[in-house]
């Protein structure tokens, strides 16, 4: 038995909105797997919970009407992977994704826990920011949308407005964003499965119509720093550039300016940094390779 | 004050239906109302396995599932893999012959995860085989063994001779 004081079950996101206003102590449970642990080591013990697991109607991905790919809150990790829009997309989502914990995490987590637990490991995270996500927001006053790096405001902070009866209802990707790129993410941990990462790094790019040069480069990291962060001075120096070597290794360098991870029993900020360098490094590489690019 | 809930589902293809304490977790109500006991509790947050079942077809770690959410799905457990005359099936005697089993403990949640990888018709490697069971802790490390019963068990369901 969970140590829960009640539970509210939500069947619609407008049930959700007026279950939360109605219970402004209450917490948000999705697939439960920050949220039910949290409870089981007595950190949430006593809480109300209103469930949104059940609202199917945020399960799925779809194209909208402006092109934008849109990933309900509810979507699963596992089905985020199988899915051919993402597939053909945004696959690095979908690789990034399959490196949570293990397949039953991948069946039970959703891809709204997981940017709403603010927290900045999360395996969504780092590729969610290099594509410069849009989060949907849903409360009384309607549905409200905010750039990902807004959406994080401090360490297992985000900007959801409880008292106005919000729930995260989308995760948006912009055309412009998606459109002709390639990615690839990395995830360093200290085993293959059931490890939160030490340090993740997603990288993507969008090639000339040549494959000669970089049109747009972006890279984002995961516990650089106390939100997902991306790293600027790289992107300026990939942007533009031509597959060289030199290129990799002066942007892979840059990311020390950009980032500031620190020290934590799983890693050391100096491991961190170096590991940082090395991790854009392959990360681009990989991306470049995959979007048909040849480094000179 | 306790609170209620009338949970409807099918179990390992019966339809049942229990008034169900909201507090619950899967695994409490699969052992404690439906004595489906091969439903292990082990580390009760998410990372060993034991507690593993099928819902919808797919593997989920019940400690960590609401009962409540079991509402109008499909369960399916180890018990539910037996044959109408209590014979195993093809990979509970593949982890006998293969010696997958020590203590027993981790076994029904690794038999569940290998009922959805056999089910979902693809051939694995075996390192993929290994991603797919990367959810189960075995504390007495059998994990070759273990393997080896799924690998087989794949391998002879299409059709590809095994030693
Ligand atoms: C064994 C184990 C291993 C794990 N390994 C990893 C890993 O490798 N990588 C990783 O990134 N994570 C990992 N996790 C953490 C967890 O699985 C993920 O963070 C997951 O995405 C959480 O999603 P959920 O739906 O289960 O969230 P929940 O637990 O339901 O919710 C998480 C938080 O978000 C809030 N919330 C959820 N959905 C919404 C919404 N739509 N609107 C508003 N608020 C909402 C909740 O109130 C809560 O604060 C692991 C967890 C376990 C138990
Ligand atoms: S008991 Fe459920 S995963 Fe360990
Ligand atoms: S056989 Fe003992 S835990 Fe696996």
């Amino acid at each position: 038995m969970y140590d829960m004081k009640a539970l509210y079950e939500a069947e619609s996101v407008s049930d959700a909105i007026r279950l939360r206003l109605e219970h402004p102590e209450a917490q948000i449970i999705a697939g439960g797997s920050d949220v039910l642990v949290q409870m089981r080591e007595g950190k949430r013990a006593g809480k109300e919970l209103i469930s949104i697991y059940g609202i199917n109607a945020l399960r799925g991905v779809s194209i909208d009407g402006d092109e934008a790919l849109r990933i309900g809150s509810l979507t699963s990790f596992s089905h985020i992977t199988r899915d051919p829009l993402i597939q053909r997309y945004i696959n690095v989502l979908g690789e990034a994704v399959d490196q949570v914990g293990s397949p039953q995490i991948r069946n039970i987590g959703t891809i709204g826990g997981n940017t709403c637990n603010g927290v900045t490991s999360a395996d969504s995270a780092s590729t969610l920011h290099a594509y410069e996500a849009i989060v949907e927001l849903t409360g009384k006053n309607g549905v409200r949308r905010l750039p990902i790096k807004d959406f994080y405001i401090k360490a297992g902070v985000v900007d959801i407005r409880a008292e106005e009866g919000e729930i995260q209802t989308a995760i948006l990707i912009p055309k412009a964003s998606y459109e002709n790129t390639f990615g690839h993410y990395i995830k360093y941990g200290m085993r293959n499965a059931m490890e939160i990462a030490s340090l993740g790094c997603s990288v993507n790019v969008r090639l000339s119509p040549d494959k000669k040069t970089i049109e747009r480069c972006r890279i984002a990291y995961g516990v650089a720093g106390p939100v997902p962060m991306r790293a600027p001075s790289a992107e300026a120096i990939a942007n533009g550039s031509a597959l060289t070597e030199e290129m990799v290794t002066e942007f892979a360098l840059s990311v020390l300016s950009d980032i500031n991870p620190r020290d934590s029993w799983r890693a050391s900020k100096a491991f961190r940094q170096h590991i940082a360098v090395e991790m854009a490094r392959r990360a681009l590489i990989a991306s470049i390779e995959k979007a048909g690019g040849v480094i000179a | 004050m306790s609170q209620y809930k009338l949970v409807r589902c099918n179990i390992n293809g019966k339809d049942v239906e229990r008034m169900v304490d909201v507090r619950a977790s899967l695994t409490d109500m699969l052992r404690n109302d439906y004595r489906l006991t091969s439903v292990k509790k082990g580390c009760e947050v998410g990372e060993c396995g034991a507690c593993n079942v099928l819902i919808d077809g797919e593997a989920f770690n019940s400690c960590i599932y609401l009962a409540v959410w079991a509402d109008g799905k499909h369960i399916r457990t180890l018990e539910g893999l037996m044959g109408p005359n209590g014979e195993l099936s093809d990979i509970q005697q593949a982890f006998i012959d293969e010696t997958a089993i020590q203590c027993g403990f981790c076994t029904p949640g690794f038999i569940m995860s290998a009922v959805e990888v056999l089910e979902s018709g693809e051939l694995y490697s075996r390192e993929e085989l290994r991603k797919r069971l990367s959810g189960h802790l075995c504390r007495c490390t059998g994990y070759e063994n273990i393997l080896n019963a799924v690998e087989k068990t794949m391998k002879r369901r299409h059709g590809i001779p095994v030693d």
